[in-house]
């Protein structure tokens, strides 16, 4: 099995006295693609965050033996941590091809970034066959559609060469296709990657997750597989006894698995 | 990941000559047409502005590319500038057996040389002094500032405080910087007499080739893998910073540079012009350093340097007419240009084309 796996003792992040993330503990074994769910504000993102060192948090977190709380967030990125945010962040002035050349370089010496590119790197052209981005590479990423940008992001931690990924509901607003070919394309990273998928979409979850871990209010409710954790009577709490919330939009049916 | 597989992309033909032509061209224009269609009166003021649209190839970079508001380049400019006119004014005083400028026999209260002048008698000491101090400023200052992620309108605020501090202190030293006056009255440049014609031409067209030279080099850099990255720094600084790279160094690299370009401006200036004072590198010119670039199209290199060439000859036109009337002009320029066309009038041309035909719409491609 490929990628490395995360492991997260006792984490918690605090925002002037709220606790976002109430001490979690998560284990990722290398090669799992896992689903955290959670209503909204649960501190999915947070705890994210947290991991790539974008916000300060208490606890551990380790990774290939490593402990990545306290270092800085380019460091942990160069230790094989790759993530996407909610809104897709590509750079919109930059081609397609440019921008996963950007990500393939964090590497480059002086001299190398000086030069002009010439030709494109190896992992570039697989990565724009794997997101099915190659005829266009050359246009510019900020005229792409919603979900191309998602896979362009996707691509950019592919050449990042990165063997976590978190990836931060890489399928909000996508049209049902898209959604199936994003899924398809995860289920094909995760092949040789450690994948993390922030999701609410219950449908989305149930056909691709191999593992889900329900965060609710900043604390960890349920692990396990979609069947376990649709089957868990706190979840099903969680998401059934405040129907009145808008969030959970898509609630598990125990009954279906 | 060294293997690369040839880009198959082709440039259509008039495409890959518009680069050099344009530069052949504007070597014409200013090694050839230039010197034979203007005065020396003409060429020499030519020659002023040409020092600007060098501080302008810098802030292309590091302002336009960069999207780092440099609005203390009066700095850098006139660390340059000082280093040069020290330089010169102490070759003045050695050409007629004095040990002293002139300004120092008025003003100074002991008759020896302060201790930080003497280096700069040799010349190539100072002559890299006016890129190296620049650069070395701020490098330093960029370490800090980038480190703490000082950006946007604070990065411009800390810009112009500097710029105010350094002209404020020139002027409280009369007794070593010549204070208020500045270095005035420079007569020669490396053993030419600068009241000759023939030498202010000489001046010319170092300076105009000195331009032609940080031009190209901007070019490369703009085109250069560095140049991709520092787009995408300015576009998404958080972005980058996830795909392993640390911004600071990006912008950092872009900022010195633009400093030592500023730097050797300021050196030409001097023999140019022939003065460098506190007034010359204070608030207000550095926010003129920054205008021409913006009016022109601050993130194309080419539309940097003519509206920097264009904004001081018009300044150079109306302020003696209209001094009020012009810094409410300069302001409005920079508004203007700054709000309503980011790209400045380089871009007029994309904008108008973009509003007759609609961009097709790209289909959405299955992923394989
Ligand atoms: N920078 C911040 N400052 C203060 N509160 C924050 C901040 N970021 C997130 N929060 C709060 O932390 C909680 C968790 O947020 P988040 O992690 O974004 O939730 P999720 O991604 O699960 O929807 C929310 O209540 C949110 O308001
Ligand atoms: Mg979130």
């Amino acid at each position: 099995m490929s990628g490395e796996g995360l492991t997260v003792r006792d984490l918690r992040v605090t925002f002037d006295g709220f606790k976002a993330v109430d001490g979690v503990d998560l284990d990722i074994r290398p090669g799992d693609l896992r689903f955290l769910i959670g209503p909204n504000g649960a501190g999915k993102t947070t705890l994210v965050d947290a991991v790539t060192g974008l916000v300060k948090a208490t606890g551990s977190v380790t990774f290939g033996g490593e402990e990545l709380l306290g270092k800085p967030v380019h460091k942990i990125a160069r230790l094989g941590i790759g993530r996407t945010f909610q809104t897709a962040t590509v750079f919109e002035e930059l081609t397609v091809l440019q921008n996963l050349d950007i990500a393939a370089g964090s590497g480059r010496g002086p001299l190398t970034l000086l030069r002009r590119r010439k030709g494109v790197p190896e992992s570039v052209t697989k990565a724009l066959e794997t997101t099915g981005l190659t005829d266009l590479r050359d246009r510019p990423a900020g005229v792409l559609a919603h979900g191309q940008k998602q896979w362009l992001e996707i691509g950019m931690l592919l050449v990042q060469d990165v063997k976590l990924l978190l990836l931060d509901e890489p399928v909000a607003g996508m049209s049902h296709d898209e959604r199936e070919a994003t899924g398809a394309l995860l289920q094909r990273v995760s092949e040789d990657h450690t994948v993390v998928v922030i999701e609410h979409d219950m449908d989305f979850m149930r056909s691709f997750a191999r593992s889900v871990s329900v965060l609710h209010a900043g604390k960890m409710l349920s692990e396990g597989t979609v069947a376990e954790v649709q089957a868990d009577a706190k979840v099903q709490e969680v998401y059934l006894g405040r129907a009145s919330e808008p969030e959970p939009a898509a609630v598990p049916v125990p009954e279906e698995a | 990941m060294t293997t690369t597989t040839p880009s198959v992309t082709s440039v259509p033909l008039l495409e890959r000559f518009r680069v050099p032509g344009g530069f052949v061209l504007g070597a014409v224009l200013l090694l050839g047409v230039a010197p034979l269609a203007l005065s020396d009166f003409r060429l020499s003021l030519l020659a002023k502005y040409l020092c600007y649209a060098i501080v302008a190839v810098g802030v292309s970079l590091a302002w336009g590319r960069g999207g780092l508001m440099v609005l203390g380049q009066g700095v850098f400019f006139g660390l340059g500038g000082y280093a040069m006119a020290m330089h010169l004014k102490l070759a003045d005083a050695a050409a007629t057996g004095e040990t002293l400028p002139d300004f120092m026999q008025l003003y100074g209260t002991g008759d020896a040389l302060p201790w930080w002048w003497k280096p700069f008698a040799n010349p190539a000491f100072a002559l890299a002094m006016t890129v190296l101090l620049p650069m070395a400023v701020a490098a330093v200052l960029g370490f800090f500032v980038f480190q703490r992620r000082v950006k946007g309108a604070y990065f411009a605020i800390l810009s112009q405080a500097l710029a105010a501090a350094l002209s404020i202190w020139l002027i409280g030293q009369q007794a070593t910087t010549g204070g208020t006056n500045g270095l005035t009255d420079i007569q020669g440049f490396f053993g030419y007499d600068l009241n000759d014609p023939v030498n202010q031409r000489m001046v010319y067209f170092i300076i105009a080739a000195v331009l032609l030279v940080l031009m190209a080099i901007a070019r490369q850099l703009f085109v250069s893998r560095y140049g991709e990255l520092l787009i995408a720094v300015r576009d998404s600084e958080e972005r980058v910073r996830f795909l392993g790279y640390n911004p600071a160094n990006v912008k950092l690299v872009a900022y010195v540079v633009a400093a030592g370009m500023a730097g050797l401006a300021g050196a030409l200036f001097v023999p140019a012009v022939g003065i460098i004072s506190p007034a010359l590198i204070g608030i207000v010119p550095s926010i003129g350093f920054v205008i021409g670039a913006a009016v022109g199209g601050r993130a194309s290199l080419v539309g940097a340097v003519l509206g920097a060439i264009a904004v001081a000859w018009a300044q150079s036109t109306l302020s003696d007419a209209f001094p009020a009337a012009w810094t409410y002009l300069q302001g409005l320029l920079f508004v203007v240009a700054v709000g309503f066309l980011p790209g400045g009038l380089a871009s007029l041309g994309v904008v108008l084309r973009k509003r007759r035909t609609r961009t097709t719409p790209i289909p959405t491609g299955e992923t394989a």
